[in-house]
């Protein structure tokens, strides 16, 4: 394994390292001062658990590191402990998340904060390991906030706010942060490390008041329930996902005014969408060849700008309504796939479809390109030709409603 | 639109599953060979069953396919035209194992409905045991010893069929003597089960129940909280730890009473209580360390009263206790309350043994279950002279 290329400094100062997408995550980890960790290795998820070892392995974080059998057990015993009022870290890749799906689903139910991050990976068979977001989608439904992050320093940046909102007694849900596998967890960049002090004042300490499971405050947790129960506990699970929109304003809000770094609107990065025609929209890190792309076109006079949406779950459906309906064509990159969906396109074309249905303003249409699976690369002439084919839709001229790009053909 | 039927059979969880099932079942088959259509099923919170909970299955049954869906549409009945307990400590009332809350035994019968209960006792006794109901209802007895013919291995004594020939003569609407014994033929070949339906169809008799008839206690009740009253996390607080008794003669305090859920009673469970008789009591503390549901509480001399708004009736601390008739397991249709034996025996010891004596001469053990090998074939001749008599 590499060695870390960072050494620690005084509490009260920033720096800068050179790290990859999972050791930012390792690094606010221990910034965090996360108490229980267990890991089980899955490329490319395994790097963070490399990390977050050698740092403990090097006194420079105390934390319990639990090393579990299978994944199932990893995310269990997290949960567990954090029940017990301890800050936990998880993660998982590909169909080691799913071999966890048990645990993933009574997590949010019994309001556990949990932070988890996804190496996002293809789902087993073929046995591949390039991105594709299928395995973090699996949970969409069931309480889990989403989020994908592009570059190291947003990781980073993410998962101290992941910690703050989950923790926050008004959310109690769990976090996935999705980086996608190799063009995030394996690749090293600049990222600034924000100091002690600062995350120590951005990041109260975990508070799991009345719901602490401990001798001094004996409560049964997850008891059986018959149908007298059941639907009152998923509106409560409702309502807590309803207020995590808000509480993750007031995150980003303290973000910026703490560490000086501000990321906008928190749902969705918009790029040179000011004058845009038509808008190209994704997750993760396929945000680079697409603003390239959007470079080179906007050279050749095609005004074309990029959304890239950040958080999933909760999914800011009005205000990216609102935004999308001033563009006369929308394009959706998915490196995902729902087979069988109602227009056979990827997970977010079908939830950007949806969240314009019902939007007072403008609809533009939105077209569904399946890309990048399984980790191919997604190349500029990819994305130049997603964009040819939204500005076709934008002058009224029929269009697929799903296509796959850079596929042999 | 047609006639819509209703029958449940409330019964003991496991150990009256296949009698309750043989008896939905048939009623619908019956029910068919006169060109009714219906279902049988059982109530789906009650599964999967535990030893002695109160349980229920159901038969609906409509004259027609749009009739019967007016039923199906209905998780389960709201009213029904008969209610059949096949034990008869059910009607004290039920309360099934996924918390439903203590439901008087009539209290889904239509007005003019019936009650139809297996058991030795005379009507009067079932009476103490059911709750009052505003309308009335017809109350027949079925004689016989509870059946607790098994889920497994079905130890038949007829009182499918007794009963399925007693609900042709209730409900004559439903199907006839002739229809319901074709299906018993069908179903299990012996023409002398038919037999048995149609002396239970001649014998059977009812009295009328008027409002004022019954139980007055109130079943205990509790409000189900709105969503945003409940706690979060599926988190339930714990019960409080629980204090000392005291002496309702000397109003010394000492011993343990531990606190007790107050909605969920569970003593419907109860086919049988213990007795206890404390001047023979040696404190050993076993029937305390080993009741399953911690019903004993610990009086301030140090004897064990087997509380009995938490006692289900296992059974256990008459098996563990080594004295002779010190801790004994009476039939539940003997008594009409839940109230302390100890604090009887300390107001007056004389009444309390006498009391004691003949609970335990008068109401024989009789488990749910059997507890020996060979009880069952014990108990075969008077089960057989009792539905000889009735």
């Amino acid at each position: 394994m590499a060695t870390a290329t960072y050494v620690e400094e005084q509490r009260s100062i920033d720096k800068t390292a050179l790290i990859t997408g999972s050791e930012a995550i390792a690094v606010a980890c221990k910034l965090a001062d996360v108490d229980v960790i267990t890991a089980y290795p899955i490329r490319p998820y395994d790097t963070v658990m490399q990390y977050i070892c050698k740092l403990v392995a090097n006194g420079e974080m105390d934390c319990e590191y639990i090393v579990a059998e299978g994944e199932h057990s990893q995310f269990e015993i997290v949960k567990h402990a954090c029940a017990c009022g301890a800050r936990v870290f998880c993660g998982s890749s590909g169909v080691g998340w799913m071999y966890a799906m048990e645990a993933l689903t009574v997590t949010p139910a019994l309001r556990i904060p949990m932070v988890a991050m996804v190496g996002n990976r293809a789902l087993d068979d073929p046995g591949a390991f390039g991105v594709e977001h299928n395995d973090a989608l699996a949970v969409r439904d069931l309480g889990w906030q989403l989020v994908w992050v592009d570059n190291a320093q947003e990781a980073l940046d993410t998962a101290l706010i992941a910690y703050r909102v989950s923790e926050d007694r008004r959310i109690f849900l769990p976090c996935a942060i999705s980086c996608d596998g190799a063009f995030l967890t394996h690749s090293q960049a600049l990222v600034k490390i924000p100091s002690q002090e600062k995350v120590n004042q951005f990041l109260p300490r975990y508070n799991r008041a009345d719901l602490l499971l401990h001798p001094d405050n004996p409560i049964t947790v997850a008891p059986q329930g018959n149908e007298d129960w059941v639907m009152e506990i998923r509106r409560q699970n409702y309502a807590a996902m309803e207020r995590s929109s808000l509480v993750l304003k007031e995150a980003y809000a303290d973000f910026d005014r703490i560490f000086g770094r501000s990321y906008g609107n928190p749902f969705f990065e918009e790029y040179e969408t000011d004058d845009a025609d038509i808008v190209l929209m994704g997750m993760g890190t396929l945000s680079t060849p697409v603003k390239v792309a959007i470079r080179q076109m906007r050279k050749e006079g095609k005004r074309v700008g990029f959304v890239r949406m950040r958080w999933f779950r909760p999914f800011a459906a009005a205000e990216l309504a609102k935004s999308l309906g001033r563009f006369q064509a929308v394009g959706v990159i998915d490196r995902d796939y729902s087979f069988g969906s109602p227009y056979m396109s990827g997970v977010l074309t079908t939830e950007v479809r949806t969240a314009l249905y019902s939007a007072a303003g403008p609809k533009p249409p939105v077209l569904g390109f399946i890309a990048g699976l399984g980790g191919r690369e997604v190349t500029v002439p990819d994305v130049q030709r997603v964009a040819d084919s939204v500005y076709q839709a934008a002058d009224g001229k029929s269009q697929p409603l799903t296509q796959w790009i850079g596929l042999r053909e | 639109m047609g006639r819509l039927y209703a029958i449940e059979v409330i019964y003991r969880g496991i150990f009256q599953k296949t009698l309750a099932t043989r008896i939905t079942r048939s009623i619908v088959l019956a029910a068919h060979e006169e060109g009714k259509l219906g279902i049988s099923f059982g109530r789906y919170g009650d599964s999967p069953e535990r030893n002695g909970i109160p349980a229920k299955g159901f038969a609906i049954v409509g004259d027609d396919q749009l009739t019967l869906e007016e039923g199906m549409a209905k998780y389960e009945p709201k009213e029904v035209d008969i209610t059949i307990a096949v034990d008869d400590t059910l009607c004290k009332g039920v309360e099934s194992w996924a918390w439903y809350g203590l439901q008087p035994v009539n209290k889904l019968l239509k007005s003019g409905g019936t009650l139809l209960v297996t058991s030795r006792e005379q009507p009067e006794a079932i009476l103490q045991m059911a709750h009052r109901k505003e309308t009335p209802y017809e109350l027949a007895v079925l004689k016989g010893t509870v059946s607790f013919s098994g889920l497994w291995v079905y130890k038949d004594d007829h009182t499918d069929v007794r009963i399925l020939g007693a609900i042709a003569r209730i409900l004559p609407g439903l199907f006839t003597l002739k229809s319901v014994q074709k299906v018993i033929v069908d179903q299990w070949n012996d023409p002398v089960k038919a037999e048995s339906a149609a002396r239970a169809y001649e014998r059977v008799s009812s009295v009328t129940v008027r409002p004022d008839q019954g139980d007055p206690e109130t079943p205990y009740k509790f409000n189900l909280p709105k969503w945003h009253e409940m706690g979060e996390g599926i988190a339930i607080p714990c019960i409080p730890a629980g204090a000392q008794v005291e002496d309702p003669t000397t109003h010394a305090t000492g011993g343990f009473r531990p606190d007790r859920n107050p909605t969920f009673k569970k003593y419907t469970t109860r086919t049988m209580r213990p007795v206890v008789n404390f001047d023979t009591c040696i404190k050993c503390t076993l029937c305390w360390l080993q009741c399953p549901d911690s019903c004993f509480d610990v009086t301030p001399e140090g004897l064990y009263d087997a509380n009995m708004q938490a006692c289900c009736g296992c059974g256990v601390c008459e098996a563990v206790c080594p004295v002779k008739e010190c801790v004994t397991m009476v039939n539940e249709t003997a008594f009409d309350n839940n109230d302390s034996q100890w604090e009887a025996w300390r107001k007056d010891q004389k009444a309390y043994e006498a009391w004691l004596a003949e609970k335990i001469k008068s109401h024989p053990v009789r488990s749910h279950g059997f507890r020996y090998r060979g009880q069952y074939e014990e108990q075969v001749p008077e089960m057989l002279e009792v539905a000889r008599e009735g």
